[in-house]
């Protein structure tokens, strides 16, 4: 193997090490994972840490004894995708679930295409996704002990039931029901604002996203208000702030340019929607998320800053 | 072989009439046994729907609506009506086959081709001892009495765990098999 | 030619030349037949009986046929066969025909049969050809056979339709990415396996 390695450009230097900005994600993420706590109780507690222990003991086996080399458990890299794919389950879900999910993120999806910064998708979300399909009546069984049971207000309209009337308070602050980290859209938002003021994320993709959203369900509300939910019920509901903060802006998987980063956000805004309107599942976000990881090496291609001094043709 | 013109058409013309000797003969040798196949798969079907019968009932296809309406008869007496039909499920076509009493009772149900989710609406297609809520609940039940849809509807089956909208095609197509089964009988009573 | 050369061309068909995890061909079938272990199975055991017929009808034909429509008749003879194939598995086993639905008179396009056609058929005598057809069509069953038994045993708890635990398993694994996935895997180990020898 030769040592010098060659990688595409830009070649940023900065303060921020990989470590640093791990765990800046995990404080950001904070806020959500207490809410959902104090929401749900131990059996979230117990989700989180089989989810953060696996995903850890994952890594280190498959590096120490497969790959031979150095573990690079203690980067907190794993521990985010853990965290992330906890607050991705419903909240009371088995415990087998968060194990069977996190040895397939950092297992097939993470060392698989070679460790950090080589995976193609997002650990978390691609988890999810494999967990929906595989187990797709526990993964859709919100079931909450003596709190909840039924359907999401995704889940009531994609069944063709009416949009549940749902204060605005109540999207806010918190609500039960749904994925764990979709409780409360304000814990979601401190931690946003946490990662740009710590400059972990800029805020070009998350903006993008819920603004397509906005947008393209403006216009379908107003086209036909009893067939198309509206754009706040669209933005608060489901996972569409948790995906939109914390894994759309996954610095592996998303574009590198801003003008990319745009096309990333209306794509995955768009196929969001149009799953939720017209797909079969009743929340769209994580497909749309896998859907344009797969992009971002053409996005890439496509949108490489102009050389300088390079004249425009 | 030179490729003249000559050559290339002797040659492919050859193979081909050859092969087609070939499958003229293959196909007079198993047409038979793939009729006897086909006939012996609706004449179980109709066997696990319907009471037991000696009449061969696939000789006997009543068509209505679209609908195949198969009569099983003992001893020359009707015992039950197998109806074929297929309801829009949610990931296609649901063939079905709805077997009722001479009463209007449901008999039993099968399942005879699907394109639903596996794990989830796949489930309707369960084998005998493993049926879904909604066959399992519908047997013995008559339409006229009992309101066949699943409870989120307000009827009385319950639905199958995140499959409402399987359950609710299967329950919409033994309501049309219900309805082919009434026009049988209003039929039969003007004869 | 001695016995050893024959032996040695169905070894390549199977571990130098495997169809799947070395040549990568007719991967359409390896990911949509393979749900379980024994539609898996099927499929291999029917594109081998299409394969071993038309190696030896076309090895045998060759020397006849101009060049230039060497392609037509090598896929008359080819769709031929599969079409026998077909009427003969609806007839006798109804089961295997309904579970391999569309894929088994796609074999007629599968790449493998026409690929050995052309790579080995047309060349070579039809005791070779035969032998050839016999190994790359093991080679293929083997293939397809061992992704439907991972398939089967993650997605569907069972081996060759015996369940071994109650309910369901990883659905993901009998849909199309579970495929995929162990099919990556599967050529991974494979590859692995059978680079000391080459």
């Amino acid at each position: 193997m030769s040592k010098l390695l060659i990688s595409p450009s830009p070649h940023v230097h900065s303060v921020h090490s990989t470590s640093t900005l791990m765990r800046d994600v995990l404080i950001a993420l904070c806020p959500a994972v207490l809410v959902s706590i104090i929401l749900y109780g131990l059996p979230f507690v117990l989700i989180l840490a089989v989810s953060i222990g696996a995903s850890a003991l994952t890594e280190y086996l498959i590096e120490r004894h497969i790959l031979g080399r150095k573990s690079t458990v203690s980067d907190f890299s794993a521990a985010v995708t853990g965290c992330l794919l906890a607050l991705n389950l419903p909240p009371c879900a088995p415990w087998w679930i968060a194990v069977v999910g996190s040895v397939f993120a950092i297992g097939v999806v993470k060392m698989t295409f070679g460790g950090l910064g080589q995976n193609i998708f997002n650990p978390a979300i691609a988890a999810r996704v494999f967990l929906l399909v595989s187990f797709p009546v526990i993964m859709t069984d919100w079931a909450v002990p003596d709190a909840f049971s039924g359907a999401t207000p995704l889940g009531a309209i994609a069944e063709g039931g009416a949009a549940p009337t749902l204060g605005f308070k109540e999207l806010l602050l918190y609500k039960v029901g749904g994925s764990a980290g979709e409780a409360s859209a304000l814990a979601l938002l401190a931690g946003f604002i946490y990662l740009l003021v710590r400059r972990v994320i800029t805020a070009t993709i998350p903006v993008t996203i819920l603004g397509t959203v906005a947008v393209f369900s403006g216009i379908m509300h107003l086209v036909n208000p009893e067939l198309f939910t509206g754009p706040l019920f669209n933005i608060f509901n489901g996972g569409l702030l948790l995906g939109a903060i914390f894994m759309a802006t996954d610095y592996v998987t998303s574009p590198m340019t801003v003008k990319g980063q745009i096309i990333f956000g209306v794509g995955i805004g768009l196929i969001t929607m149009l799953i939720r309107y017209f797909g079969a599942y009743p929340e769209g976000v994580s497909f749309a998320i896998l859907i344009m990881n797969c992009t971002v090496p053409l996005i890439n291609k496509y949108c490489k800053p102009r050389r300088f001094g390079e004249v425009r043709k | 072989m030179e490729s003249n013109f000559k050559n290339m058409t002797v040659v492919l013309g050859t193979i081909c009439l050859v092969c087609s000797l070939l499958l003229g003969s293959v196909y007079a040798v198993t047409k038979a046994p793939i009729d006897q196949a086909g006939v012996a798969k609706v004449n179980e079907a109709i066997s696990q729907v319907v009471p037991a019968f000696d009449n061969v009932p696939s000789d006997e296809i009543i068509k209505i609506d679209g609908s195949e309406v198969y009569e099983a008869k003992q001893a020359g007496k009707t015992v039950g009506y197998a109806i074929k039909v297929a309801a829009a499920g949610f990931g296609g076509q649901i063939q079905m086959m709805v077997g009722f009493l001479p009463d209007g009772t449901i008999y039993n149900t099968s399942v005879i081709s699907h394109s639903e989710t596996p794990g989830l609406g796949a489930k309707i297609a369960g084998s005998e001892g493993q049926e879904a809520p909604p066959r399992a609940q519908i047997v013995g039940k008559n339409p006229r009495t009992t309101k066949i849809a699943v409870k989120k509807d307000g009827g009385d089956i319950d639905a199958i765990t995140a499959s409402t909208i399987t359950s609710r095609a299967f329950l919409k197509g033994v309501e049309t098999a219900y309805e082919v089964f009434l026009k049988i009988k209003s039929d039969e009573q003007e004869q | 030619m001695s016995r050893n050369n024959k032996l040695q061309i169905i070894l390549d068909g199977i571990v130098r030349n495997n169809p799947t995890f070395v040549l990568v061909l007719g991967m359409c079938p390896t990911l949509g037949t393979t749900t379980s272990a024994i539609n898996g199975m099927s499929m291999g055991l029917a594109t081998m009986c299409v394969l071993l017929l038309s190696n030896i009808v076309i090895s045998a034909v060759s020397r006849f046929i101009p060049d230039k429509v060497r392609i037509p008749c090598y896929i008359v003879v080819i769709a031929s066969f599969v079409t026998i194939v077909q009427l003969l598995l609806q007839a006798f086993v109804p089961s295997v025909y309904e579970a391999l639905g569309i894929f088994l008179p796609l074999i007629v396009v599968n790449c493998i049969i026409l690929g050995r056609a052309e790579a080995f058929a047309n060349k070579n005598g039809v005791c070779d050809s035969a032998c050839d057809g016999i190994g790359v069509g093991i080679g293929f069953t083997i293939a397809l056979t061992a992704i439907g038994l991972v398939r089967e045993i993650l997605g569907a708890g069972s081996v060759f339709g015996f369940k071994f635990i109650p309910g369901d398993g990883a659905l993901a694994f009998i849909l199309a990415p579970g495929a995929f996935i162990v099919l990556a895997y599967l050529m991974v180990i494979f590859r692995k396996l059978t680079s000391d020898k080459a």
